[in-house]
């Protein structure tokens, strides 16, 4: 199985990593070169340098013999085109698209985009976790 | 008529400027608080600070009235494009223009069905095309409302109609060779006329036809 991660900073390096110790065959994309020592000094994946709005580096990390893509770069608008694109241009069934912004995440998302979003999920585990924090009562005497 | 214009740069606050003075009532977005601050003592309560892909700041312009016409014409091609896709497909705003600035992204708008851009380069580059010719193939004339064009070919050694007849070609439909120039003197071109390297030909065409002309009379 072969998957793409487009953006390969802290989050879509470790998620390379992770696929490719699970045997998927990884490409990872990223504008700069130096995001390659993200992962690891023998990575034996595949790393593209370039934008992921770029069509010509898109077929270059073999996309369209991709059975899934993460994308995951630091812009979420970045993210929502590039996700679209290789839906409906490239017929990925399997896209996951990181944003950060929790409004725009439910707006794809309801438009069949899907999204994962890490802010949303910050929000409902510290509130979770103050809701089932033990605090001590103030006794009112 | 209601229009939000996203992006204050130098083409939104040109656009806001012509728009206001025809008469229309504008709300303009930008994010960059220098940007902003120059724009408010121009433009006062009708500029708004912020994210235009942001759904907050689109909502307190005003998207969800909505607008008849929004225009996302910042420097960025996805904050254009995620703009237009949640002002049409959230706020059900019918008429969307984006401005494209790349035109690699062209496709991409296409794809996601923004049919109304606008991009600088391409327009300009069609321009220069025009002014300095693709080296064999020279436009003379455009006769637009005829939808025809007069060209000029220049044919060489290896042009595959050199040492040919006229009538042995085989144009494409939609055009016709109107004279051959050869050593200065020109002569109207007949199904007899033979086409010789060196010669220039003038041809006429219907608009779109130019790929297969110029492969019958230059390309190999």
């Amino acid at each position: 199985m072969k998957a793409v991660v487009i953006g390969c900073g802290r989050v879509g390096s470790a998620v390379a990593l992770q696929l490719h110790s699970e045997g998927w065959q990884v490409t990872a994309v990223d504008e700069k070169e130096e995001a390659l020592k993200r992962l690891g000094s023998n990575w034996p994946g595949e790393f593209v340098v370039g934008h992921g709005m770029d069509v010509d580096v898109l077929r270059r990390s073999g996309i369209e013999d991709a059975d899934a893509a993460v994308v995951s770069t630091d812009g979420d608008n970045t993210n929502i085109v590039i996700g679209q694109v290789l839906q409906k241009r490239y017929g990925i069934g399997c896209v996951v698209v990181r944003l950060l912004d929790p409004a725009r995440a439910e707006f794809f998302a309801a438009r069949g985009l899907r999204t994962v979003c890490p802010t949303q999920t910050a929000i409902s585990v510290l509130t979770e976790a103050v809701r089932t924090c033990a605090i001590p009562t103030a006794v009112a005497d | 008529m209601y229009m939000i214009v996203a992006g204050g740069g130098k083409v939104g606050a040109n656009v806001m400027r012509s728009l206001l003075r025809m008469g229309h009532e504008v709300t303009l977005i930008e994010q960059r608080r220098d940007r902003f601050e120059r724009l408010e003592e121009e433009f006062e309560h009708q500029v708004l600070l912020g994210d235009a892909t942001e759904l907050h700041v689109l909502e307190r312009a005003g998207v969800a009235r909505p607008p008849d016409l929004l225009l996302a014409v910042t420097g960025d091609d996805e904050d254009n494009l995620v703009i237009c896709q949640i002002a049409r497909d959230g706020y059900g705003v019918e008429k969307v223009i984006a401005r494209v600035n790349d035109p690699r992204n062209q496709d991409h708008f296409d794809l996601l069905g923004i049919t109304q851009t606008v991009c600088a380069t391409s327009n300009l580059m069609g321009l220069v095309e025009h002014e300095v010719p693709e080296h064999d193939l020279v436009h003379l004339l455009e006769l637009r409302k005829e939808n025809l064009e007069i060209v000029e070919l220049q044919i060489s050694e290896s042009s595959p109609c050199a040492g040919k007849r006229i009538s042995k070609l085989d144009l494409p439909e939609g055009a016709r060779l109107i004279s051959v120039v050869r050593d200065g003197e020109a002569e109207i071109a007949g199904d007899d006329t033979e086409i010789r390297a060196g010669d220039q030909v003038l041809a006429i065409l219907r608009a779109g036809k130019e790929d297969e002309l110029r492969s019958v009379l230059l390309r190999k």
